[in-house]
């Protein structure tokens, strides 16, 4: 690519705030380091993904407001984890988490294991427990 | 005690190769970004259907993460110290802590979703992004992280979290540093072999999945991707391939231009003037690959309806296909 076809479509994908480094030839034939606010495609692929993601949220949201899921299986996949990726974080056995998310376990769990799971997802153990304020949160995941 | 370490940090494309680069100027040897990746053979391709992240087939553009490293460090006879500290946050810390004081700059795997620094639309659970921690102040490490513009910062707590990040390639606190470096630095013989490899890997893997076969394989996979998925699945698959390949660190198509690049370069070190006109093939080559992205991005808008560019995008990469291969030969020849 030419240094003076790198495309800059910002998209507000990156808010701004970044550039990607792109090897390109300036008019001399020289390769030199150009930058790039964004692509058209590749903003249109990552965003596939941040859609897909934010699907899975929504729904798992939708779950765990009707009483389905507990409220670890939304900020599991607000996290972008699945049960394998937050077995190990937590140091359990695959099943054990899973039982974590049916809610009726979930009310019984101790304290310490609630705080242990607020703290990998960067939140307080009362934030975890407390469904009423999820069914007021937009999707902020973006 | 605040050691701070008077390391000069310069953005890179590419994680593993930038880290490098900056160590090894630190001890004045000042290699660019495109030469490191070219010594380490850090061009590839890979198409793993079987292998898949939230269910979706991997794609790679390079080899796995780590053999870069290793590969310079032979290459270029650079004796690098590693450690890893399985069950110990706090003595993988403290062990930093120690070399900081001695003043030597220590690189580190770290995992880019806790990273508080890092762009939010990037920030997936991906476990082997490199960083270089250059001092530390008070309960405040000095990160020199090769993806970004500037030096950044970390507190205590964050650095321990992302250095014991879980799931695939876990960092286990992995982290290390030169030790010695070599009195000499043979810079054409690395050239050479790292040049030999990658045409090798590129062109006889014996198993499908790799090198050019890699590519072909896949456009069948995506020529038959419409058939075999619903059109949400199949055009989240064809995505992801694209994503692999402008992903940050790769400096556009695939790491195609970063090792156009890396052969003009090369051409100035060895007077090897073929390398000059083969690296304006791989610019070409490259652009391909975008093409094909472009093809690919159509069919990502319009997902939710069946398309019939899959055709087209699987006829681009059979042509990509027999582009690198015809390019691999004569590089392979033009260093005999």
């Amino acid at each position: 690519m030419k240094t003076k076809e790198v495309p800059q479509d910002d998209a507000n994908m990156m808010r701004g705030k970044w550039k990607d480094p792109i090897y390109t030839l300036d008019e001399d034939g020289n390769y030199t380091t150009s930058y790039s606010l964004g692509w058209e495609v590749k903003n249109a692929v990552m965003q596939q993904a941040w859609d897909n993601i934010n699907e899975k949220v929504e729904e798992t949201k939708r779950k765990v407001v009707n009483g389905e899921l507990s409220p670890i299986a939304y900020y599991m996949e607000k996290n972008i984890m699945d049960v394998a990726l937050l077995a190990k974080y937590m140091g359990l056995w695959r099943w054990t988490v899973k039982k974590h998310l049916k809610p009726k376990h979930f009310n019984k769990l101790p304290q310490k294991t609630m705080e242990q799971y607020a703290d990998i997802f960067n939140i307080t153990a009362e934030q975890l427990k407390d469904i009423e304020a999820l069914k007021r949160t937009e999707n902020d995941n973006e | 005690m605040n050691p701070e370490i008077n390391f000069e940090h310069r953005q890179a494309a590419h994680c593993e190769n930038g880290v490098v680069s900056n160590l090894l100027r630190y001890y004045g040897v000042d290699l660019s970004e495109p030469m490191i990746f070219g010594i380490g053979s850090g061009l590839f391709f890979s198409h793993m259907p079987f292998l898949k992240v939230d269910g979706i087939p991997v794609t790679s553009f390079r080899p796995l993460p780590g053999i870069i490293f290793s590969r310079i460090a032979h290459r270029l006879h650079i004796d690098f110290a590693k450690r890893k500290f399985r069950r110990s946050p706090r003595k993988a810390m403290e062990e930093l802590d120690k070399n900081l004081i001695k003043g030597i700059p220590t690189g580190m795997l770290v995992g880019v979703y806790h990273l508080s620094y890092f762009p939010k639309p990037y920030r997936f659970h991906f476990n082997a992004h490199n960083i270089v921690v250059y001092g530390k102040e008070n309960d405040t490490y000095k990160i020199s992280d090769p993806i970004m513009e500037n030096v950044s910062e970390l507190k205590y707590k964050e650095l321990m979290r992302v250095r014991y990040a879980k799931g695939v390639f876990a960092p286990k606190g992995h982290m290390y540093w030169v030790n010695k470096m070599p009195e000499t630095i043979d810079l054409p013989k690395a050239i050479h072999k790292g040049i030999t490899q990658t045409c090798k890997h590129m062109l006889t893997i014996p198993v499908p999945l790799f090198g050019v076969k890699g590519i072909r394989y896949m456009a069948k996979q995506v020529r038959n991707y419409p058939h075999k998925l619903n059109p949400k699945k199949a055009a989240l698959f064809t995505g992801q391939i694209v994503r692999a390949q402008e992903e940050i660190g790769t400096g556009g198509a695939g790491f195609r231009y970063m090792y156009a690049a890396f052969l003009q370069e090369a051409a100035n070190v060895t007077g090897n003037d073929k390398l000059r006109e083969l690296s304006f093939e791989m610019t070409a080559i490259g652009d391909s690959w975008r093409e094909f992205a472009t093809i690919t991005g159509r069919i990502v808008k319009n997902r939710n309806k069946a398309d019939e560019s899959y055709d087209h995008a699987a006829d681009k990469l059979l042509k990509i296909a027999d582009k690198e291969e015809k390019f691999f030969k004569e590089l392979q020849n033009s260093i005999r």
